[in-house]
């Protein structure tokens, strides 16, 4: 029998251990799955074994399975039993498989309770280390209960190794059992006195993630953090505390007065850009929670502003990366401070790293200002012209760049013709971009709201309009939606009328949206060409010209460009019999103004309108029907005479049945019917948004994309159509000329002259868009929004005495403007 | 406090995963992958270690801060309440404790050794917790474990040791060695 079992251990020598099942693994990568089914049979063979050698073996070479993803959580209980080995070896082990695939919810660690206690109590430390430390990771709200006393007790042991472990355990107990805190608080108070720093740093460690969870309850502590603070040299521990007071603060605001000393004294001495970092950050937090930003505080600012580019200068990118982040905190209360440093963030949109990119693009927001807003947007204009920038951050650019013009209602545009350049210029990027509507929207609305530049945007529209080509296949092709408008809303401002007519009628592959309205606008041209054309010989040409024009139109597939189509046909037709109604009247009844989005919500609705009630009850009528049909055979039935009663019960129900089956089919047949002879019956299937582009546009070939860089901008150079560029350098020789030559006196003049009115929206009356129903604003804008506006109409109605005035201010500054033009 | 610490070579194959929250297995894997997905597509020389967290794991208030030595990734997800810089210090002082542990630590180590590698995370962190940061400190203790596991294996485990030795002898020339380089110090910044 002995001899049996020494053959039996004998061969289990030959069993795989872990390093073998290693191997076997990666030489038999052909088929793995396999060959780990194979091995994992073997594992349960050797899970029989007694021997706890074998087990643990067993058990060790399943934790390395679990991490290939296969699930040991079957072999619970042989882990539990390779845990309970009296050999350190063994048990670690053991633990260690526990803390991988156990968790609270496992049934079995019921069982470990007795054994886990012994352990924690044993003579050798480390069993009670790697206990705890497997325990740290399953431990369910049962073992936090019986086993809170015994973690407690090591709190006070000899062994700091065991002191530590200990109080980070506590953390997870009272996590799932929190009546342990009350308890052990005193204790873990103690803990942060420890003579032993690893002891120290985890107390710390834990009161901070305890205060993250309720703050008011750790406050009492901040004395005892404060002198650590002051002591310590355990940078880690030090960033902990840091935090800390971060997250203590908002509940006491004095603390931040006090800390704000310490912690520039810490920024001042420290060597370790994490520490400063954490401090950087917790001063920025204090600073904002004192809103009131004395200037006695202006000097911290100043430090941190100055450390964060210190930071953000560095060649490392982590440290570029928090430096930023950091920054833009700083931006929301202190942007002045900031925006000195322009320069830097400038430089880091050029990072090779997209994150510190888009951070930096991020801060750029809050710095642009009336001054340096021109400048800003010219160099974001330059990285977009780089080509190896992903699409995905070049739309992000993008649609910054929008973000940043267009802030506070154009808060920062002093020369909106620049910013139209700017638009057009985004439309014609290389590599196209899918915020093509949002384009069209901003020119649309800058040409609605600013009155003093639909000449010009006319003008450049129209130039769009006879380049359209360029802009058929791309996503851009959304701004010939904008083109289009414009050129047919503001004709008077058109310089060829019958060019863009032509040109908007020419038949090219576009969306069938952009083409309804092009024949829509061109309708509204060629009214104006009516008007003013008298010479009717030439009117007839082009009306001719413009039904042969029409042809492809009629035929198109999307109905509401055929219909269209037709409908300008009619007009045109109309337009040649000999006497011709007036179309100024029917298009140019009263100038558009531009409606804010959320008009018509505010249209109050009348009381006596009620919405929310059916016309006629759905029961209601279905019981009509039903006493309708009824009265119907009892006629019948005293016709006919019927005496049986049952019989007629039943011939009733079943013609009940049919007959309502058949008026209901008879019902529909009757409406479709109807639906179809009726002309003005709108079919539902086709419905269109217009402001909702649906239509996707295939990402340009190669061929199309638009290059505008300097050198290749002879291939696609549109001649006449504004570049961003030179109104920048235009703007800036005007500006350098202006300081050297003129009297501040003029100057003011100037910038009076260059003052633009924007358009305000329109709302229904008595409402403001500012309501804060159903769309909430923040209120602090709002205000400051009305006053605006209150403003404004106060000078409009100013203007008009001084509007000649300033005609002549206005006259003034274009002659100097054109003089200094020829100079130069 | 610290969700997962992951480790896993360069084709995304895991050496060490340490979940610090109970995940299914196949939800550990996919967690794996992602983050290899993640990590792996960023160019090391020129951009920053910290990433936001990805869709399985965490959420806006938990990232993931990797270091990235030679075949290996070493990715940490943790939240807000941990410093980004700390963090990427402790990765370096867990990478050089392996170094000291293995003489040279190579990925083969990781691949053969991961129980010990398991033991001594257990010395620098303890249930999402960082319990040391003194790489002496965390070395002492690991020694010490180590002596305990020799003392028992004595002689009764002699056979068994013969026998691996017979096996390891087998082994032609065993698998060359992938070293990692020197690794970088991050300056200025000592614990």
């Amino acid at each position: 029998m002995t001899f049996r079992k020494v053959v039996d251990n004998f061969e289990r020598f030959f069993d795989k251990n872990l390093t073998d099942l290693v191997r076997g693994i990666r030489n038999n990568k052909e088929n793995e799955a396999k060959y780990i089914a194979q091995c994992i049979e073997e594992i349960k063979e050797e899970l029989k074994q007694d021997n706890a050698a074998i087990k643990s073996n067993a058990v060790a070479k399943l934790t390395y399975l679990q991490m290939l993803g296969y699930d040991m959580s079957w072999a619970a209980f042989n882990i539990i039993e390779v845990m309970s080995s009296t050999k350190f070896t063994h048990k670690r082990i053991g633990y260690l498989a526990a803390s991988q695939c156990f968790n609270e919810n496992t049934e079995v660690i019921m069982l470990t309770t007795n054994m886990i206690k012994k352990d924690l109590n044993s003579q050798n430390m480390y069993d009670a280390g790697c206990a705890m430390s497997s325990l740290s990771c399953f431990v369910s709200t049962d073992l936090s209960h019986d086993l809170a006393n015994d973690i407690m007790t090591l709190l006070s042991s000899t062994k700091p190794y065991l002191r530590k472990k200990a109080v980070l355990l506590m953390f997870k107990i009272f996590l799932k059992y929190p009546e342990a805190l009350k308890p052990a608080f005193p204790r873990l108070k103690e803990k942060l006195e420890d003579p032993d720093p690893g002891v120290q740093s985890a107390a710390v460690n834990v009161i901070c993630e305890l205060a993250r969870k309720n703050p008011k309850n750790y406050l009492s502590l901040a004395p005892i953090f404060f002198k650590i603070m002051g002591t310590s040299t355990n940078n880690w521990m030090l960033i902990k505390i840091i935090k800390l007071f971060g997250s203590l603060m908002p509940i006491e605001p004095r603390l931040g007065k006090k800390l704000l000393e310490p912690l520039t004294n810490i920024i001042h001495s420290t060597s370790a850009m994490s520490l400063l970092y954490e401090c950087v950050n917790t001063i920025i937090a204090i600073l904002i929670s004192i809103s009131n930003g004395l200037p006695y505080y202006n000097s911290s600012i100043q430090l941190c502003v100055q450390k964060l580019r210190i930071l953000i200068e560095d060649s490392d990118q982590n440290l570029k990366y928090l430096g930023l982040l950091a920054m833009s905190k700083i931006l929301k209360t202190h942007p002045k401070s900031v925006q000195a440093h322009k320069d830097l963030v400038l430089a880091c949109l050029d990072d090779k790293d997209e994150s510190i990119r888009l951070r930096a693009l991020d801060l750029l927001y809050g710095m642009v200002s009336k001054k340096n807003l021109m400048e800003v947007v010219e160099k974001l204009m330059k990285n977009m012209s780089e080509s190896q920038l992903g699409n995905k951050y070049r739309d992000e650019l993008l649609s910054k760049i929008i973000d940043i013009c267009s802030q506070n209602d154009y808060q920062f545009i002093v020369d909106f013709e620049w910013y139209l350049s700017v638009l057009i210029d985004l439309t014609r990027v290389e590599g196209g971009t899918s915020h093509g509507t949002l384009i069209s929207q901003k020119i649309l609305d800058v040409a609605i709201r600013v009155e003093s530049i639909r000449k010009f945007a006319t003008n450049q529209m129209a130039i769009i309009i006879d380049n359209s080509y360029m802009f058929i296949s791309t996503s851009v092709c959304e701004v010939l939606y904008a083109a289009s408008w414009i050129c047919g809303e503001f004709v008077e401002y058109l310089p060829d009328k019958q060019n863009v007519l032509f040109g908007l009628l020419v038949k090219q592959s576009l969306p069938a949206h952009i083409e309804s309205i092009f024949i829509h606008n061109a309708c509204k041209i060629y009214s104006k060409i009516c008007e003013e054309e008298k010479d009717t010989e030439k009117l007839k040409e082009i009306a001719n010209r413009i039904i042969g024009c029409l042809d492809p139109f009629l035929v198109s597939e999307d109905l509401e460009v055929q219909e269209r189509a037709t409908n300008f046909l009619q007009i045109v037709k109309i337009s040649l019999e000999p006497e011709t109604t007036n179309f100024a009247s029917i298009f140019y009844a009263y100038p558009l103004n531009p409606v804010a989005s959320i008009a018509q919500q505010k249209v109050p609705v009348p009381q006596e309108l009620l919405i929310d009630e059916p016309f006629r009850d759905a029961e209601e009528e279905v019981e009509e029907v039903n006493h309708f049909i009824q009265s119907f055979y009892v006629k019948e039935n005293n016709e006919d005479g019927y005496q049986d009663h049952q019989d007629y019960q039943d011939q009733q129900d079943q013609q009940d049945q049919s007959d309502q089956q058949d008026s209901k089919y008879k019902d529909t047949k009757h409406r479709q019917l109807d639906r179809e002879n009726n002309p003005h019956y709108l079919k539902t299937n086709k419905k269109r948004n217009f402001n909702e582009t649906d239509v996707i546009c295939e990402p340009d070939s190669a061929e199309e994309a638009y290059d505008f860089t300097l050198k290749e901008r002879n291939k696609n150079f549109i001649p006449g159509l504004a570049s961003s560029e030179a109104y920048a350098k235009k703007s800036k020789e005007s500006r350098k000329k202006s300081k050297k030559s003129k009297k501040p006196d003029e100057n003011q003049e100037e910038e009076d002259s260059q003052l633009v009115t924007i358009k305000g929206l329109e709302m229904p009356e008595g409402a403001e868009i500012e309501d804060p129903e159903p769309i909430k604003v923040k209120k602090k804008v709002t205000k400051k929004k009305v006053k605006k506006e209150k403003e404004k109409e106060k000078e409009k109605e100013k203007g008009k005495e001084k509007g000649k005035e300033k005609e002549k201010g206005k006259e003034k500054s274009k002659k100097k403007k054109i003089k200094q033009e020829k100079a130069t | 406090m610290i969700k997962a610490i992951l480790v896993f070579n360069n084709y995304g194959k895991p050496r060490l995963t340490k979940f610090y929250h109970h995940y299914a297995e196949d939800v550990q894997q996919n967690i794996i992958r992602e983050t290899f997905q993640l990590v792996s597509k960023r160019d090391d020389s020129v951009v920053c270690n910290f990433l936001e967290g990805g869709s399985l794991i965490g959420g806006s208030d938990y990232r993931l801060i990797y270091r990235h030595y030679a075949t290996l990734y070493f990715v940490f997800c943790v939240d807000s309440s941990e410093s980004e810089l700390g963090i990427l210090d402790l990765i370096q002082v867990f990478v050089e404790t392996l170094d000291k542990c293995f003489e040279n630590v190579c990925e083969l180590d990781l691949i053969f050794h991961v129980d010990k590698v398991h033991h001594i995370l257990n010395e620098l962190v303890m249930g999402g917790m960082v319990l040391e940061t003194n790489a002496n400190e965390i070395l002492l203790r690991i020694e010490e474990q180590n002596k305990l596991e020799k003392q028992e294996a004595g002689l009764s485990t002699a056979p068994a040791r013969a026998v691996s030795a017979v096996k390891n002898m087998n082994i032609p020339q065993q698998i060359k060695d992938m070293k990692l380089p020197d690794l970088p110090n991050i300056g200025g910044l000592k614990f």
